[in-house]
């Protein structure tokens, strides 16, 4: 299993998923906080799923308000890179980008990436955690 | 930087090093405020990884209030800039204000006008997320550095903060900057570099050797009232011959040290230095700017003797301010300790000018003829001491604010800054009572830094002219300020600052602005000094809301520690929903460059101002009072005493502003040099 889990994570590695961050908030779990990073993963899915939540719907309003959109992603964003979310990131800067520049379109496909990759990694660590468990 | 996998313990990475049996920096108290919690699980963890001893909170609201409730319960704030219910600038503001504490700002933005934003602002550090731990290991240097500065200045500088107070503040800063740059960008190095400088502080400092029990002395809060005690008493005995002692004695409140006394002076002095560099650089400003652009202006020495004396004359400016105006328009400029720095920035302000002026004589300003106005204006700024105001005290000390403006600009633009933001940043509770709102606005949105303001040229402006105008006598005719024109100069002037400040850093556009000001009042002479003043004020307090963050005039409006009055106070707390408004609108037309009621709103402001009268101290409350009711000015009247100026001008207006008139959206401020 130890084996398992490892290539599961290097995977996520190579595959550009996570990065260094992610190693750090391995560090910082230790005994005394043996489930840190999954519970900072959970955590940051259920916000972010909030945050999805809200531009989906400023998205949907098709009213196009950028500076409110650019400050939604910029929330996620930070979070993003808080886990080592690397894709994710990747995505909320072109989506960010796209907002300054007022691309609506851009917006639009970017943000659809970007729930893609922010599902793909979830299932992904979800596998992972759940092979670390074993 | 990849660690073998394994978690860190409590003995792994923490800065045990530095202290051997002094279990410090563990058990560092720090206040974590960030909306993301995500992060602000993560930061938890490492935190407490070092041995700090952690309270996150998710709400900057929150965080304020339980920084009030427990005066001594934090030794450092970490926050995030961009957070939903208040700007981590404002929070900034209010916490280096009220709790004079070490604030850290992150996030995940790492543009370089939101970090050198943090800078201005007086923020000890600046964080990009993902914040490692090695960043967060250090951060207990800005405690034991903030000590420090505040117990060398107090100590070595007690009677004469001024030069060498200001001046070793600055070094501090200065050093404190490359601390800062250090830890944030080096985490290993800086980890070995900072330990190794508080041992060279120690080595340094023979004196009063700060031991980390030092740390946890407890931190005097200077309120409101203890405050204008403090005004009070330095007034009485004179802002250059006041020394803590005997301030001390003079406040008489048990419990207070003279130490606390010496470091709360310190900042006010290099307050009242900004205030005064402000002015001077305006004087300056408009000097040249007047000799180059517009013969009317005249020298400034000229234009000061000349509305001085029709001031003395028509009664309303005292003789002794007069003589202080001349003198301080006339002769300050060689005081200064290096005039050449001041005059670099007034370089770019002045092409701003140019720039602006010729808009702005576009007929919109004042029909009156006196040239006077204008050079009043020149004069005042230079001449007075917005701590004047303060004390109610109608004498000006010119000596004492060129000196302390050449002293602010000594340090070129950063100088001036700290200036203004002395007592934002550097947690000087010494707001000027006179000063009032006006200059706390203007610090909130500088955010004074203890250690570096490169902006606050444009923001020490507003405030110095600010002050001016308190000064004056309220004898002053309150009358017939063509203040139509003027307000809607000045909320030109406003928007096209702010946008371009929006362009460009906050620096330039407000140096613009504040120029702006000044050349508002060259080109169009009030017919007194109240007038003067009033534009004064007015752009004073446009230039703050445009500028500030919404939340921050708000903020800085609501903290009552600033203001010297009740009434203020009161006047504060109405109008932070109006002045929140206002500049909300402003921003928001920056931001669009529609100028759908730009001017109406400016005007509104810029009427308040005139109308409110009152406490020149509080910018922003004018602000809002002027949006709020246009007859506020009866409100303002009462507090006139310091603001006499302010409040004659104030109450003379009324004049509608005009609108649109005064369009600089197309000027673009971005050459100001920072």
């Amino acid at each position: 299993m130890q084996r398992q889990v490892a290539l599961i994570k290097q995977s996520l590695f190579d595959q550009g998923y996570l990065d260094e961050q992610f190693m750090e908030l391995e560090e910082l779990q230790d005994d005394a906080n043996p489930n840190f990073v999954e519970e900072v993963a959970t955590l940051y899915f259920k916000d972010s799923a909030r945050l999805i939540n809200n531009i989906d719907q400023a998205l949907e309003r098709g009213s196009f308000d950028f500076n409110r959109l650019d400050s939604y992603m910029h929330q996620f964003k930070g979070s993003s890179t808080s886990i080592g979310a690397s894709k994710v990131k990747t995505e909320c800067t072109m989506f960010r980008e796209y907002c300054r520049a007022g691309n609506a379109e851009g917006c639009l496909r970017t943000f659809k990436q970007l729930k893609k990759e922010h599902a793909t990694l979830r299932k992904k660590l979800e596998q992972y955690f759940q092979a670390s468990k074993r | 930087m990849l660690n073998p996998g394994q978690g860190r313990g409590p003995d792994s990475g923490v800065v045990g090093g530095s202290s051997n049996s002094d279990p410090f920096p563990a058990g560092l108290r720090v206040l974590v405020v960030d909306d993301d919690p995500t992060c602000l699980m993560i930061l938890e963890r490492m935190l407490r990884t070092c041995l700090y001893r952690v309270t996150k909170c998710n709400r900057a609201e929150i965080a304020l209030s339980l920084l009030r409730k427990n005066k001594n319960g934090f030794d450092i704030v970490i926050s995030d800039v961009h957070m939903p219910d208040m700007d981590g600038f404002k929070l900034l503001e209010h916490v280096g204000l009220e709790m004079d504490l070490p604030v850290i700002m992150m996030s995940a933005d790492d543009s370089k006008s939101v970090v050198l934003k943090g800078v201005t602002h007086g923020a000890v550090d600046y964080l990009i997320k993902p914040v490692r731990i090695e960043a967060l290991k250090n951060i207990w240097q800005h405690v034991v550095r903030k000590k420090r500065y505040n117990e060398w200045n107090v100590s070595e500088h007690s009677g004469s903060v001024e030069e060498s107070g200001g001046g070793g503040g600055e070094r501090q800063q200065q050093r404190d900057d490359g601390d800062n740059n250090s830890s944030s960008a080096n985490n290993e190095g800086s980890l070995r570099g900072s330990r190794k400088r508080k041992e060279e502080e120690v080595d340094e400092q023979g004196d009063d050797r700060e031991d980390t029990s030092s740390l946890k002395k407890p931190r005097v809060v200077w309120s409101v009232e203890l405050h204008q005690q403090f005004v009070a008493a330095v007034n009485q005995l004179g802002v250059d011959k006041a020394v803590p002692k005997k301030i001390l004695e003079m406040m008489n409140v048990p419990g207070l040290t003279r130490e606390n006394v010496a470091s709360h002076l310190q900042k006010y002095r290099i307050y009242l230095r900004r205030l005064g560099g402000v002015s001077q650089h305006q004087g300056n400003m408009n000097h040249s700017f007047m000799t180059g652009q517009d013969p009317s202006f005249g020298p400034l020495s000229s234009l000061n003797g000349f509305d001085l004396q029709a001031l003395a004359a028509a009664g309303q400016l005292p003789a002794q301010s007069l003589a202080q105006l001349q003198a301080a328009g006339l002769g300050r400029p060689p005081s200064l300790t290096k005039p050449g720095m001041v005059v670099s920035p007034l370089v770019d302000q002045r092409s701003i000018f140019s720039f602006e002026n010729p808009k702005i004589r576009h007929g919109q300003m004042m029909n009156n003829g006196g040239n006077k106005q204008i050079n009043l204006l020149h004069g005042v700024p230079t001449g007075m001491e917005p701590r004047q105001f303060a004390g109610g005290g109608g004498h000006m000390r010119v000596q004492q604010q060129q000196q302390q403006i050449a002293n602010v600009r000594v340090g070129g633009q950063n100088v001036q800054s700290s200036g203004m933001m002395m007592p934002v940043g550097g947690g000087t509770a010494m707001l000027p009572s006179s000063l009032g709102q006006q200059q706390q606005v203007m610090l909130s949105s500088n955010v004074p830094r203890r250690s570096d303001l490169t902006e606050i040229s444009s923001r020490v402006l507003p405030a110095t002219t600010h002050s001016v105008f308190n000064n004056f006598p309220s004898e002053l005719p309150r009358n017939s300020f063509p203040l139509a024109s003027a307000p809607g100069i000045s909320v030109s002037y406003q928007e096209e600052v702010n946008s371009s400040d929006a362009k460009a850093a906050t620096v330039t556009s407000n140096a613009a602005f504040g120029n702006q000001s000044y050349n508002i009042y060259n080109d169009y002479p009030q017919q007194n000094n109240n007038r003067l003043n009033d534009w004064d004020l007015q752009n004073i307090g446009m230039v703050f809301n445009s500028h500030q963050d919404t939340t921050a005039a708000a903020a800085f409006s609501s903290s009552e520690a600033y203001s010297s009055s009740s009434t203020q106070r009161k006047r504060r707390e109405v109008e932070l929903p109006v002045v929140a408004g206002n500049v909300h609108n402003h921003q928001q037309q920056q931001q669009q460059q529609q100028q759908q009621i730009p001017s109406r709103s400016l005007s509104h402001m810029n009427q308040i101002y005139m109308n409110g009268g009152g406490s020149v101290r509080v910018k922003s409350e004018r602000v809002a009072e002027t949006v709020t009711c246009p007859p506020a000015t009866t409100v303002f009247q009462e507090q006139y005493n310091e603001e006499d100026l302010m409040s004659a001008l104030l109450k003379q207006e009324g004049v509608p502003l005009v609108d649109n008139e005064f369009d600089f959206d197309g000027y673009s401020i971005d050459n100001i040099p920072v």
